[in-house]
């Protein structure tokens, strides 16, 4: 004669903060060997940028859109820079770490839920991305950008652009079916996304239909947002754009999610 | 009465056309160690899978601890823990650094935190390379810290898949004694495996997989005796010599299995008249596991 054993039971829910905090444990310990290389990365490649572009095209065109360029540049770089620490990393590190490390399978067989865990490597990468994105800007300073106490708000506009980045990457890297895959994304939806984005032209250069278009571009959302904190002209459209990224971030979170439970549970 | 650790009944797994688990029955007491044989693509790895809702069956009724899955998974998977097949160290982390992040994913109490990380340093034998990548480590001590990783926050249940497949004999021998051990403290553990041998030697209970299915479960000695009987008549010969033998075997009522250059002929115990040149030998596990399944197995 046998019995189930009885269980030992503690209540448990849906999103349970040791569970978020083992992944970002995990993540803040690999940090630790590697960010030499990921700080080296998101600082020079920023300050190329701005070097090319700021003297480079700077020297052609002094102002643009009522801003110096290097005003200019260096504000709207900073969404750019959220991009690459967050979109990037989140696509390949998911699918390194789903597919080449099996982490993700050592991880779930510990008391997380994929909805935990996806969230967790989410809030990390967007916390990287908060002040990685910060980096271009402050650069810009010696370059003659001047510093404003609206650059305060930046690392936040950063942090929530960079959470809706990283669910897409990892979203993408839930619908992969290999490595390769990423180029139709990078090529397809972010290059475009990332030049009508009024980074380094205005956008009021281009056909009616693609500012139309623009508008739904999280990143020129965020271009338009960081600007906006730094050279103080706040308005009621800020708050319509935070609004866009917000949307951007919950709708992405909610089919990372949805894409990496596919993958992860059979 | 025996409380159970893990309970399943009727479990069905299927991917697409293929059933790799086909209305499975398990059942692994408390305090026991219960191997799961079966050749590779018999559905032990989906099985394992289930009891930590990485896999959720399409049909039956799992209970892991009390807890009915995948509902309460999370829950039963707090008091497992899991050492997999595939090795999924973070290899550019230190053997400290590993245990410590599942210290967290295992949810050790802060306070016992050393403690535990300690003790699981100790129990994979890694006193002296704590501060080491995991990628200079050998096979063997990987495995280890694989397993000591799983015990780090004293689980109720251990899952061990495949722990010793791919290691040189030797480096085997130095697992087995670290699992024995911990089946002599008395931890549960379900351990699949492909290696006759790894069964025989640590499981209480051997459950022979085929096909997705269970096709005979007991302690290991008798399930050899009921199956092979005591003795296995061992005859070695060119391949028509083999071919009479086992005609004769089998006028004579005894079952045979051809092993490449030899038949062996199954329960010829004491003198029951079948009077045949060759080596007697003692049954084991293999000639069950091949009876039962028709499969060969490493």
């Amino acid at each position: 004669m046998s019995a189930i054993a009885a269980p030992r039971r503690s209540k448990l829910h849906r999103f349970e903060r040791s569970a978020l905090t083992g992944v970002l444990v995990r993540e803040v310990v690999n940090f630790s060997s590697y960010w030499r290389s990921a700080t080296f990365s998101s600082t020079v490649e920023p300050t190329i940028y701005l070097l090319a572009f700021g003297f480079g095209f700077g020297s052609l065109v002094s102002r643009v859109g009522g801003y110096d360029y290097v005003d200019f540049v260096g504000t709207g770089i900073v969404a750019t820079a959220v991009l690459f620490s967050s979109a990037f990393p989140a696509m390949f590190g998911t699918f390194v770490k789903y597919q080449f490390q099996r982490t993700y399978d050592a991880i779930l067989a510990a008391p997380v839920d994929t909805e935990e865990l996806v969230t967790a490597e989410a809030l990390w990468i967007a916390t990287r991305a908060g002040v990685y994105g910060c980096v271009p800007m402050l650069v810009a300073i010696p370059f003659g950008l001047d510093p404003s106490w609206g650059m305060l708000v930046v690392p936040f506009i950063a942090w929530v652009s960079g959470y809706g980045w990283a669910c897409f990457g990892i979203a993408v890297a839930g619908f992969a079916k290999s490595i390769e895959n990423f180029s139709y994304i990078v090529s397809a939806v972010l290059t475009p996304l990332f030049l009508v984005a009024g980074t380094f032209f205005p956008i009021s250069t281009l056909p009616d239909w693609a500012q139309v278009l623009a508008n739904f571009n999280p990143l020129y959302q965020s271009v338009q947002l960081v600007r906006s904190a730094v050279f103080g002209f706040w308005d009621w459209d800020d708050l319509a754009r935070l609004g866009v990224l917000l949307v951007f971030g919950v709708l992405m979170w909610r089919i990372a999610i949805h894409a990496m439970a596919r993958k992860l549970i059979d | 009465m025996t409380e159970l650790a893990v309970r399943i009944r009727g479990a069905v797994k299927r991917y697409g056309s293929i059933t790799a688990v086909a209305g499975l029955d398990l059942d692994v007491p408390m305090g026991t160690c219960v191997g799961l044989l079966g050749p590779n693509g018999a559905g032990k790895s989906t099985t394992m899978r289930l009891l930590t809702a990485q896999a959720i069956a399409d049909e039956g009724e799992l209970v892991v601890l009390g807890f009915k899955l995948p509902e309460e998974s999370k829950q039963a998977r707090a008091q497992c823990g899991v050492a997999p097949q595939l090795d999924n160290l973070d290899t550019t982390l230190t053997v400290q650094q590993n245990l410590l992040v599942f210290s967290h994913l295992y949810r050790v109490p802060r306070a016992e935190r050393k403690d535990a990380i300690d003790r699981a340093v100790a129990m994979a034998k890694l006193g002296d390379r704590r501060d080491s990548r995991v990628d200079k480590l050998s096979g063997g001590m990987r495995r280890r810290l694989l397993i000591a990783r799983a015990l780090l926050h004293g689980p109720r249940l251990v899952l061990l898949d495949e722990p010793t497949v791919g290691l040189d004999p030797q480096v085997r021998q130095e697992l087995w004694a670290l699992i024995d051990a911990l089946r002599s403290q008395g931890t549960t553990i379900l351990m699949s495996t492909h290696y006759i041998e790894e069964a025989q030697r640590l499981a209480d209970t051997v459950l022979i997989m085929s096909h997705g299915q269970a096709v005979a479960s007991g302690p290991p000695s008798e399930l050899v005796i009921e199956h092979a009987g005591h003795e296995v008549l061992e005859v070695y010969g060119p391949p028509n010599r083999l071919a009479e033998v086992e005609a004769e075997a089998g006028a004579a009522g005894l079952r045979t299995r051809r092993t490449g250059t030899s038949v062996s002929v199954l329960g010829v115990d004491g003198g029951n008249g079948f009077d045949v040149d060759g080596e007697r030998r003692p049954a084991n596990l293999e000639d069950v596991f091949v009876l039962l399944t028709g499969e060969e197995i490493a």
